[in-house]
């Protein structure tokens, strides 16, 4: 991780409130993470504020130069992928000093074959995928999340890939990394992302015929009330709680 | 003794009601032993957990058997899963970390440090952490790398029947957590490093205390060394079995010292420095025998430089001298520095008399930023840092609130359990316990 801070891309404004409607300095947002209404889940808001709608929304593509490393490994990928660079790198975001690519799941297997095997990339491992659920982003509702590290060049990226809650079909990268068979099988576990030709897409973490996909957001958290001097403290997710 | 006669939960686990199967209680192995041959069966599964002392929590190991040789081993997981990720999208930055630390519950610090990192970098304040703090988190973390080691060395020892190495190694782990619970208050499962610092600072005579300590610990591990290293019986066990080469591990992505056991340094600490890594003197320790035998030498290598770096803590927290051990911004940093009482860890009596007796604003700023939390700014960052284990990311995803959107740990005892089929398979039956002792796992960190 190069130590020179480029946090501008971050929005951080004085008042710690995150950025609204157009993403930070006027990128076009990428992913809309969620609508926010209100101060206060649930009902119950007394702030006064409960009128109130936010678009949360991610840092969006990033222009040329990227700064750093990261202007020659998107050069190289590009390069290696030829006319199919512009279908298969979506977008590419700089933040927080780390390089983002948005993949198109189609071109997904070839990208992460280059990223291994091309002697200027060399991403030796792939530390597995972490899913994460927007329920606001209608058509890229579930998104997977590739950390790439290479020791080669010392590098760290990620790979990032949105498909739709309907059609949640993504290649799996057994083929390139071995090491995602158990990565894949959790992230199908939780959230029900069918990562196609797995050698085995079986649950891995909740039993094996448990229903429905616990760390999607529409899955409850679940627990009980709790009673206390005779008070009632709803559980976790029915309590009222600050957005 | 048929699979019909047991009650369970999900059916049996062999569907086919024309295959035998046996239960094992202890005690009655020549039975079942006699039982098998008069069936004259070729094909034996062994189902290894996932209540077996050998399996560090609750693992299950499914093993295809032929005389003693194993054909197939499979491990089973999520017997622990506790939903720790869910239930940190439901508190807020600051309680993710009391969260995180149960997780993988022998090497407790590095989850909280790895979150801390995360957390800061999404804020953008990776910068401003006090060095005092940083020098507390890195003191932290190795002597929570050598308790982890000693588990690791410990446990794989009583596995093949030598307790005395087990008891050696468990009371040179008590050491290091008196020195954890002076600082802290606790023993494992602290909740002590929070998004911009530390939570309280070590208290006076802490640094004595950690000097006294270490020719403690160094004498456990010379005696450890002298138990094991030589010992005929040990070598006999562990030389050559369970062996990955460095194109399994990189293909697997196995890392920490299964990984250097094959000859390579690969140690974040040295390659993507964090809390000042840089600045401390210590060695990579490695091997290129890649069995099981190279990698408790490793571990125990990697303690005696782990106790060179806390020997460097202690001579850096006497030269900075008293200082803050949080951020300054007080919109992130915890209001109130938590003091050791008579009573146990709380807020310092000052503090109380400020926000109870003189100041209304302290006491808003207090309840705001303790029953609220503090704003995250919208984005995803992905740390990595060396856990004893091997590599621990964390990717966190903010939505710009109180609360994480997202949080994942990339456990590495995870991903490592991936590679005990390819340990195992063609091994001896009494080596799968080598295999698993070497790969070492914790369940809590497995599942999550």
């Amino acid at each position: 991780m190069s130590k020179n801070k480029d946090i501008s891309s971050t929005a951080v404004n004085p008042d710690g409130i995150p950025p609204e409607g157009p993403g930070p300095e006027g990128r076009e947002p990428l992913t809309l993470v969620t609508v926010r209404q209100g101060m206060f889940s649930e009902s119950g808001d007394t702030s006064g504020y409960g009128g109130l709608v936010k678009h949360i929304e991610m840092p969006g593509p990033t222009d040329r130069p990227y700064g750093s490393w990261f202007d020659g490994v998107v050069d190289v990928l590009e390069e290696l992928l030829g006319d199919k660079a512009g279908a298969a790198i979506q977008s590419v975001v700089v933040d927080r000093d780390e390089l983002t690519l948005y993949i198109a799941r189609e071109h997904l297997l070839e990208v992460a074959t280059h990223l291994r095997n091309d002697q200027d990339l060399r991403f030796e491992m792939c530390l597995g995928v972490s899913g994460v659920h927007y329920p606001a982003d209608a058509g890229n509702e579930l998104h997977a999340v590739y950390p790439m590290q290479s020791i080669t060049h010392n590098r760290r990226l990620r790979l990032e890939v949105a498909v739709p809650e309907a059609d949640p079909h993504i290649p799996s990268l057994t083929s390139v990394y071995p090491a995602n068979n158990w990565h894949e099988r959790e992230t199908w576990d939780f959230f029900g992302i069918i990562f196609d030709g797995h050698p085995s897409l079986a649950r891995i973490e909740m039993p094996d015929d448990w229903q429905g996909h616990p760390q999607r957001k529409d899955y409850p958290l679940g627990g009980i009330p709790v009673e206390y001097k005779g008070a009632e403290i709803p559980s976790p997710d029915q309590r009222r709680q600050y957005r | 003794m048929s699979a019909q006669d047991i009650p369970r939960a999900t059916g049996a686990f062999v569907d086919d009601d024309g295959i035998p199967e046996y239960n094992a209680y202890g005690a009655d192995w020549s039975d079942i032993a006699a039982e098998a041959t008069r069936l004259g069966q070729q094909r034996i599964v062994v189902n290894m957990g996932p209540q077996h002392p050998s399996t560090h929590g609750v693992l299950r190991v499914m093993l295809e058997i032929e005389g003693e040789t194993v054909t197939e081993a499979r491990a089973g997981i999520g017997y622990l899963h506790t939903g720790i990720e869910k239930n940190m999208e439901y508190r807020t930055w600051t309680q993710g970390v009391t969260f995180c630390t149960r997780m993988d519950y022998v090497a407790s610090m590095f989850q909280e440090v790895g979150y801390c990192l995360a957390v800061e970098k999404l804020l953008g304040i990776t910068d401003d952490i006090p060095e005092r703090a940083s020098v507390l988190r890195v003191l932290m973390m190795e002597l929570t790398r050598i308790g982890s080691h000693l588990v690791a060395v410990g446990t794989g020892g009583n596995e093949m029947g030598a307790t005395t190495v087990m008891t050696t190694a468990f009371m040179g782990r008590e050491d290091t957590f008196r020195i954890i619970e002076l600082i802290t208050g606790l023993r494992t499962n602290n909740g002590y490093i929070r998004p911009g610092g530390v939570a309280l600072d070590a208290p006076e005579g802490a640094v004595e205390a950690i000097r006294a300590m270490i020719p403690e610990v160094k004498a456990r591990l010379d005696e450890l060394a002298h138990l094991q290293l030589e010992n005929p019986i040990f070598k006999g066990r562990l030389k050559g079995i369970a062996t990955l080469n460095l194109a399994t591990c990189m293909a697997l992505g196995i890392t920490g010292p299964m990984l250097r056991a094959t000859g390579l340094p690969y140690d974040l600490r040295k390659s993507e420095p964090y809390c000042g890594y840089e600045t401390y003197d210590f060695q990579v320790p490695t091997s290129t025998d890649a069995d099981a035998y190279s990698r408790v030498v490793l571990r125990m290598e990697e303690m005696y430089e782990s106790l060179k770096i806390v020997e460097q803590c202690a001579d850096k927290l006497e030269a900075l001298g008293p200082g803050p051990v949080m951020v300054a911004d007080k919109k992130i940093a915890w209001p109130a520095q938590l003091s050791l009482g008579a009573d146990g860890q709380g807020n310092s009596l000052e503090h109380i008399k400020e926000i109870m007796g003189t100041s209304m604003e302290a006491l808003i700023h207090h309840f705001k930023l303790v029953t609220e939390g503090f704003r995250v700014p919208a984005g995803q960052v992905y740390t990595a840092i060396e856990q004893p284990k091997g590599v621990l990311g964390v990717h966190l995803v903010s939505d710009g609130g109180t609360k994480p959107w997202r949080a994942h740990f990339r456990d590495p005892g995870f991903n490592h359990l991936q590679a005990l089929s390819i340990m195992c398979e063609g091994g001896q039956m009494a080596d799968v316990v080598v295999a698993i002792a070497s790969i070492d796992f914790v369940l809590g960190g497995v599942d999550r």
